[in-house]
């Protein structure tokens, strides 16, 4: 069992045509990801890797059964190729993109709550259901099968702390990248919660961050929990009013501080380590 | 990216939404012209990017324009938090019956933009009771309507049939179409003034999401960064300055914050924060370097986890710039992930170890630092 993707899950890569998009297909489907279809406006008919390139989305969906969505496209055009993934019925949609501007998320995510769909990101990795499917672009060698769920705001943090388990033998379900910016679709309580439900993840590793509130928000989750949560804040060094990176890294107004994420999930019940490299030593004390 | 006030005046009067008389002036002899044209009491306001500008002295008033002349040259003396005074706002002063709040922001929690509102405004809107605040997300989808507004003002407290309540409605009306074809993160004015049977916003709070300037090309623009966090900016890295003796270079926002922390827990001080994002080659590693010996730090770290990012490119870009320019304080390499045995047999033949593990390599780099 994973959570939102698995081997069955059949993908379209939007934007395949693309340097990042080709580049991205490669190593999806070299990890296993059953690539089914791509879409590339004024490039339908053409076959790319094997796979079949579509002018629209609805137009690939005429010939494929398509469950889920991987968006390769430059920022100013996403929303409008987000909104065509959900409107013609697709159910998970990856949003890789960075940059994205905010009003054009809002307008993303609200259609896709209207659908019921799931929309991940955007500015994220992406996700993989570990030996199964991945739909994004973390490097594919540092994912093996496991029971540990992890959920994350950011990237190469989640490499290095992924990587840090792979190293130990410690495989993942599900790796989920909910995104950097502000309004993303997924929040850290809605995978929390499928993490929960799903019978393979034994444990879950939370990777936040300072700035916003969404590490707070899952603190409440986090209670009701049966599963163990591993927590790791970044940024605690980092000074307020300056923004680190990521568009929600920032302390404003004393809010979305270290101290207030680590306070909340340790009352909770989570187990906060300092370091991302703990993070393995405390998965093997809980889980033994 | 913030505007100043005046800035965000003009974006009001744009709109129809109603602003003191006034202009903004970059000398004592205009603001004396100003203060001559508007005729009466005035307000003179510093034009900085920072709130508690009152308290720091950086609003006057004058009753003629002789006095303006001399306010406007005490304010163009000042610093307010760190931040020159270069520029004053020019205004007539209002007659205030009663001080308003209101704002649209976006709230990441529900993921919807909202308006927040009160009869109490003027002050910090946090110091106000939870019951004079009226808070109402806005449905995108649906977007902003009579009746939303009408109700925002009557749970505000503010009759309907009055001239002010009325003119109340067609405010947030017009501050929502601000906020929608603007791109705007936030637009908060404090006060907002019930005058007479008027409502002025007596100022203006504008700041606009970075992500979108591209299609907000008739938007004044602000610059606040300093001058190498721009720089860094223009070559897709993203740099912020801080005030330690270590010099940072990661590839990602999270890792790069993480370097920071574990750098923290060994003792050590950051210079920087660098986010090098996924690919930078030789031009914006050469520039990285550069930006964070313009700190003048003591040791280095570079922290790379090779996702997007190729290891063989960082470290052939790495050598290249050591070879060319001279690095003149040591720089401890973490490298793995993608291409990672390329990437270290480039750096060993130019004698230089990389390190596996994060940790080992903060450690060695506060050591080095404290030497």
């Amino acid at each position: 069992m994973a959570i939102l993707i698995d081997e069955n899950t059949n993908v379209l890569v939007q934007g395949l045509t693309g340097k990042q998009g080709l580049f991205h297909t490669q190593q999806m489907l070299a990890y296993g990801s059953k690539i089914v279809a791509g879409t590339s406006p004024g490039k339908g008919g053409a076959v790319v890797e094997g796979i079949p390139v579509y002018d629209s989305v609805r137009a690939a969906c005429e010939n494929h059964q398509i469950h889920a969505s991987v968006i390769f496209i430059p920022a100013a055009f996403v929303k409008d190729a987000a909104l065509e993934a959900l409107e013609a019925g697709i159910k998970v949609v990856v949003v890789v993109t960075e940059h994205i501007p905010v009003h054009d998320e809002m307008a993303i995510v609200a259609y896709a709550r209207r659908v019921n769909a799931t929309v991940i990101g955007p500015n994220t990795f992406g996700i993989v259901s570990s030996g199964k499917c991945k739909m994004g672009i973390p490097p594919n060698q540092f994912f093996i099968p496991g029971s540990v769920g992890v959920v994350a705001r950011s990237g190469t943090l989640t490499y290095e702390i992924v990587g840090n388990l792979t190293a130990q033998g410690i495989g993942q379900t599900t790796v989920v990248g909910i995104g950097g910016d502000r309004v993303v679709g997924l929040s850290f309580v809605d995978v929390l919660k499928m993490f929960e439900q799903d019978p393979e993840t034994k444990a879950v590793v939370l990777i936040g961050e300072i700035g916003g509130k969404s590490e707070e928000e899952a603190s409440l989750y986090i209670k009701e929990m049966t599963k163990p949560v591993i927590a790791y804040i970044a940024g605690k060094s980092a000074p307020p009013g300056k923004r680190m990176g990521h568009a929600g890294a920032i302390i404003e107004r004393g809010m979305g501080t270290y101290e207030g994420k680590v306070k909340a999930l340790t009352e909770a019940g989570a187990r906060v380590v300092e370091l991302p490299f703990e993070v393995p030593e405390v998965i093997k004390e809980i889980c033994r | 990216m913030k505007m100043f006030e005046y800035m965000g005046k003009e974006v009001f009067a744009k709109f129809g939404l109603p602003v003191p008389k006034g202009r903004m002036v970059a000398n004592s002899d205009e603001a004396f012209q100003i203060a001559t044209e508007i005729g009466g009491p005035v307000v003179i306001k510093s034009q900085v990017l920072s709130g508690k500008r009152g308290k720091a002295g950086g609003i006057k008033f004058a009753d003629h324009p002789e006095e303006a002349r001399v306010a406007a040259q005490e304010l163009f003396g000042m610093t307010i938090q760190g931040l020159a005074v270069d520029i004053l706002l020019v205004e007539e002063k209002l007659h205030i019956d009663q001080e308003l709040y209101l704002s649209i922001t976006i709230d990441s929690a529900s993921k919807m933009p909202v308006l927040i509102a009160s009869a109490h405004g003027g002050m910090d809107i946090e110091e106000v009771a939870d019951e004079y605040i009226v808070k109402k997300q806005i449905d995108v989808e649906l977007g902003m309507h009579g009746f939303i507004a009408c109700d925002v003002v009557r749970r505000m407290g503010i009759p309907l049939n009055t001239p002010q309540g009325k003119e109340l409605v067609k405010i947030i009306k017009t501050l929502y179409k601000i906020f929608t074809q603007k791109d705007v993160d936030l637009v908060e004015i404090n006060p907002l003034v019930i005058s007479g049977d008027k409502v002025i916003a007596a100022d203006a709070k504008v700041t606009i999401d970075d992500e979108a300037l591209y299609r907000q090309v008739d938007l004044p623009r602000v610059e606040e960064r300093t001058a190498s966090e721009k720089a860094a900016h223009d070559l897709g890295l993203s740099f912020v300055e801080l005030d330690g003796d270590i010099g940072v270079m990661a590839n990602g926002a999270g890792i790069t914050m993480g370097t920071l922390d574990t750098l923290a827990y060994y003792g050590g001080k950051p210079a920087n924060f660098l986010d090098a994002g996924g690919g930078t080659g030789e031009e914006g590693t050469a520039k990285a370097l550069e930006l964070i010996l313009s700190r003048n730090p003591k040791s280095i770290i570079i922290n790379i986890f090779g996702g997007i990012t190729r290891c063989d490119d960082v470290a052939r870009a790495f050598v290249s710039v050591k070879k060319n320019k001279g690095i003149p304080v040591p720089v401890v390499i973490r490298l793995v992930g993608t291409n990672q045995e390329a990437g270290r047999a480039i750096l060993k033949e130019a004698g230089i170890e990389a390190y596996d593990g994060m940790q080992d390599a903060a450690k060695k780099a506060v050591e080095l630092a404290q030497k």
